[in-house]
Formats: structure tokens, sequence, C-alpha cells
């Protein structure tokens, strides 16, 4: 399979403090990559800088041939080819659910308004919202805002889609709803990059894991041999802070 | 007690018509206002250093300037010492905008502050440009913050109209000393009913607009 996104090296630094030490990884189009690592070692700051939301202090970032930083002239069309869904609630509260939905195709692609509307609400069907279409974001619950986050970001048919610990702000019976949604995109063939604590669902949902600590790729592979095969001590230790045995 | 002098000739259509020019001029001023000071809170908040002293300066300056130092300043400094013709309205037009603007952008580089940086980010990662970005959505945000506070600003302005009179507009309060002037003899002590029906006036003009303001706000509380 193809690949959409190359990572060369990449650093970032906030003042003194390395956040991102050049790393490097690719994603080919279709495959899940699922990050895991310990809080604070560097994955919203990978993710966010996949998006030109932050500035780097070194290396590149490719996606499909064109390399993306934010002093980049055509930046708004190099974030179209990328969704992101953040950990904290991020719907535009002033306008309804649909409107969350129709403003960019409509405002950036300027898509079809009618094509628009029947795509918005097909999404909504597929995940279990059509009658929440003209609620405002204060009436829907934390999970339902999620779903509408996601279906939000698929309405600019991107080639890649980001999701930043999209559950972490859930109560816990919450969570399934959003994850059992990125399942189904993941089998659809959707590209993505997830980044998450739950790893039942990482498991289930990830063609390759990548364990991120201190700014770098600790280690990665299948999912099975991942979990079950740790290489790195580092890696055992973090698989280990999840379980609850002696 | 003076009310009589009102009733002569047309002497209440010339304080109403005073009085128009007063709502007029503040009126005016504050429509440019809106506009210009969105664009300057706009500019304050985005991270622009040199922009940002500028702009902090300018409302220094403002505040502590009285509005009737800055209206000598435009209306006979310009048109003496640059030689620039200005009338006296635009002039008063010019000094209120610049008072306006200054108050209107201080307000919604408060008001932006308070909208989560999540909003921005999800704006632009959504393929929204800057632009796209404050007129959908953080602007429509900070609305319902600032009209009830444009509107207090309105109706302060209405009251500080009566300073335009110094560099010779006949506005309200200038009608109502005319009037006292040319009724001297026959009614000396004219100078309490025509204040108190300029009061009364002002009053009538601001009430209304305080009003909405109040019920709006109670309105969006939540
Ligand atoms: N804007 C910022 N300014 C300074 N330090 C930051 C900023 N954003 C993140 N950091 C720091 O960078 C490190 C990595 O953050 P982050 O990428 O959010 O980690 P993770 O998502 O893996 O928990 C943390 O130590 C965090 O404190
Ligand atoms: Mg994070």
């Amino acid at each position: 399979m193809e690949e959409i996104l190359r990572v060369n090296g990449l650093s970032k630094k906030y003042e003194d403090l390395t956040v991102l030490d050049q790393l490097s990884m690719s994603v080919r189009s279709g495959e899940v990559v699922v990050i895991v690592g310990p809080s604070g070692c560097g994955k919203s700051t990978l993710l966010r800088t996949l998006n030109a939301l932050e500035s780097i202090d070194g290396g590149e970032v490719v996606l499909e041939g064109e390399v993306i930083n934010p002093g980049n002239k055509n930046l708004s069309r190099v974030r179209e080819k990328v969704g992101m869904v953040f950990q904290s609630y991020e719907l535009f509260p002033h306008k309804t659910v649909f409107q969350n939905l129709t403003l960019a195709p409509l405002k950036v692609m300027k898509a079809d308004k009618k094509e628009t509307e029947k795509e918005a609400l097909a999404l909504l069907e597929r995940v279990g919202l059509s009658s929440k279409k003209n609620s405002y974001p204060r009436q829907l619950s934390g999970g339902q805002k999620q779903r509408v986050a996601i279906i939000r970001a698929l309405m600019m048919h991107p080639e890649l889609l980001l999701l930043d610990e999209i559950t972490a702000a859930l109560d816990p019976e919450m969570v399934k709803e959003v994850l059992d949604v990125v399942l189904s995109l993941a089998k659809e063939g959707r590209t993505m990059i997830i980044v998450t604590h739950e790893l039942q669902f990482a498991k289930a949902v990830a063609d390759r894991m990548i364990f991120i600590d201190g700014g770098r790729i600790i280690e990665e592979g299948p999912p099975k041999e991942f979990f079950e095969h740790p290489r790195t001590d580092r890696l055992k230790k973090f698989l280990h802070s999840f379980s609850y045995e002696e | 007690m003076g009310f009589e002098v009102l009733l002569k000739g047309n002497n209440i259509i010339r304080l109403l018509e005073g009085l128009a020019v007063a709502l007029k001029i503040s009126m005016i001023s504050v429509l440019i206002s809106i506009v210009l000071g969105t664009a300057c809170g706009v500019l304050m908040n985005m991270k622009i250093p040199v922009l940002k002293q500028l702009l902090r300066i300018y409302l220094e300056i403002v505040r502590i300037m009285p509005q009737m130092v800055l209206l000598f300043l435009v209306y006979f400094g310009a048109t003496k010492a640059m030689g620039i013709n200005l009338s006296a309205e635009t002039a008063s037009i010019i000094v209120f905008t610049f008072w306006g603007t200054a108050e209107m952008s201080d307000l919604v580089r408060g008001s932006l502050k308070a909208i989560p940086l999540i909003q921005y980010e999800s704006s632009l990662s959504l393929g929204l440009s800057r632009f796209q970005m404050y007129l959908y959505i953080i602007i429509p945000q900070i609305i319902r913050r600032m009209i009830p506070l444009s509107i207090n600003l309105i109706t302060r302005m209405i009251k500080t109209t009566s300073l335009v009179m110094m560099i010779g507009i006949v506005e309200v309060l200038k009608v109502g000393q005319q009037i006292i002037e040319a009724n001297r003899k026959t009614a000396p002590n004219a100078a309490f009913g025509v204040f108190l029906t300029i009061f009364i006036l002002y009053f009538i003009a601001c009430w209304p607009i305080s009003c909405l303001s109040k019920y709006l706000e109670k309105k969006w509380e939540n």
C-alpha cells in the first residue's frame, strides 16, 4: 500500500524542554496506527505537528508528498486532508449539530449545499444521532459530542484522521459508544493515527502499535507481539502499569 | 418656572432638532467604533508585539485625555494648524470614534480571551482560514457579550455629546442656552424649566436604550 504520511527526524522543543526528539515514522494508506505512552511523553504534540498546529524545530512532515509546516501558504488546503478530533469538547457552541457538520465543507470546500446536507444526515444516522440534528452542543452528553466531533472531521473527507485521547474526558459508560464509531471507521479502511489509553480498544483496532517515551519511538510492531511479547523494559513497565495482577 | 418660553415660536422643535444632532453624532460614531474596535480587538489578540504595543499606547491616550481636549485638538488643531477643512460635526465624529474604538477594542480583546483555545484549533484543523475562523466561529461567540456593553457605550456617548457645543455645534444643550438668552428680559427664571426639559429629553433618549441592554443581559445570562 502507498505511503500517505512520512515524518523524518521530527524535533520539537518548548524552550529547554525537548518534547519530540528526532522522531521518524510513516503511515500507509488504510493503516490504523495506535500510539501509547506515558502522560507528557509528546503524543499530543506529535499529532498537533502533523496538523501544523505547532511549529517544528527540526526534521519534516510530508503528507502525500507535500511538506507541512505552519509557514505554508496553502496550509488550510493541507489541513483539509488531515482531520483531527481532540480530547476536550470542541464543537462550536453557537451552532447546531447540523451547522457544526456543514460549516467547514460549505465555507472551505465550497461544496454543494444539497450534497453536503445529505451527507451530514447520513453520517448522523450512522452514529445514531439523527434526532439531535437541531440540538446545540450544550444539550448533548459528552459521548454524543465526541461522536459529532468525529463525523464533523469526516465531513471534510480527510485522507488521514488524527484522534487524540478522544475518550479521556468521558464518563466510563460513554467510552464504548464513541470507540465503536472509531472501530467501524477502521473496518471501512480509514487511515488513522490514534492516541489512547484504552488498551483493549487499541488491541482491537490497531494494525500497528507505537510506544513513545521521552519524545522518541521506543518500540513498535503488530499489536499481538506488542502486547504479548514486549521487547524493551520500558514498554514492559508501561504495560504493567495498566494491570492489576500481583 | 420657565416652561412657557418653550412654547414660544418653534423652540420645542429646535430643542428636538438639537437632540437629533446629538443622537446622530453618537450613533454614527458607535457604528464606526464597533467595526474598527472589533478589528483592533482581533489584532490585539494576535500575538504581534509591535502592534500590541501601539494599540496599548492608543488605549492609554484615550483613557488619559479629556474628550474636550481631543475635540479642541482635532477641530482647532486640524483646521488651523494643518489647514484641513473639517466641519465641527465631522470633527466630533472623529473624536467620538477615536474614543469608542478604543473602548470597543478593549471589550473585544477581553471577550476574546474568554474563548477557549480549542475553538481556535478545531476551526483551523477543519481547514478554515484565520479570517473565516474569526468571522464564523470566534466573533459570533463574543457578540452576545458585547451587545449590552456597546449599548452602554452608546448612552455614554449621547451624554458626552453635550461637549460638542464647545466647538460650535448647536445640539440640545446649546439650543437650551440660546432660548434662555433670548428670553432673559421677559422670563429671567427660564433656566430651570429649560434645563429640566433637556434633562427629560436626555432621559427619554437614553432610558429605552439602557432598558434594552438590561433586557438582553438577562435574556442571555444562561
Ligand atoms: N505550549 C506548551 N508550552 C510548554 N510546554 C508544553 C506545551 N505543550 C506541551 N508542553 C509540554 O510538552 C510535553 C509533552 O506534552 P504532550 O505532547 O501534551 O504530552 P502527551 O500528550 O503525551 O501527554 C509535556 O511535558 C508538556 O508539559
Ligand atoms: Mg495528550
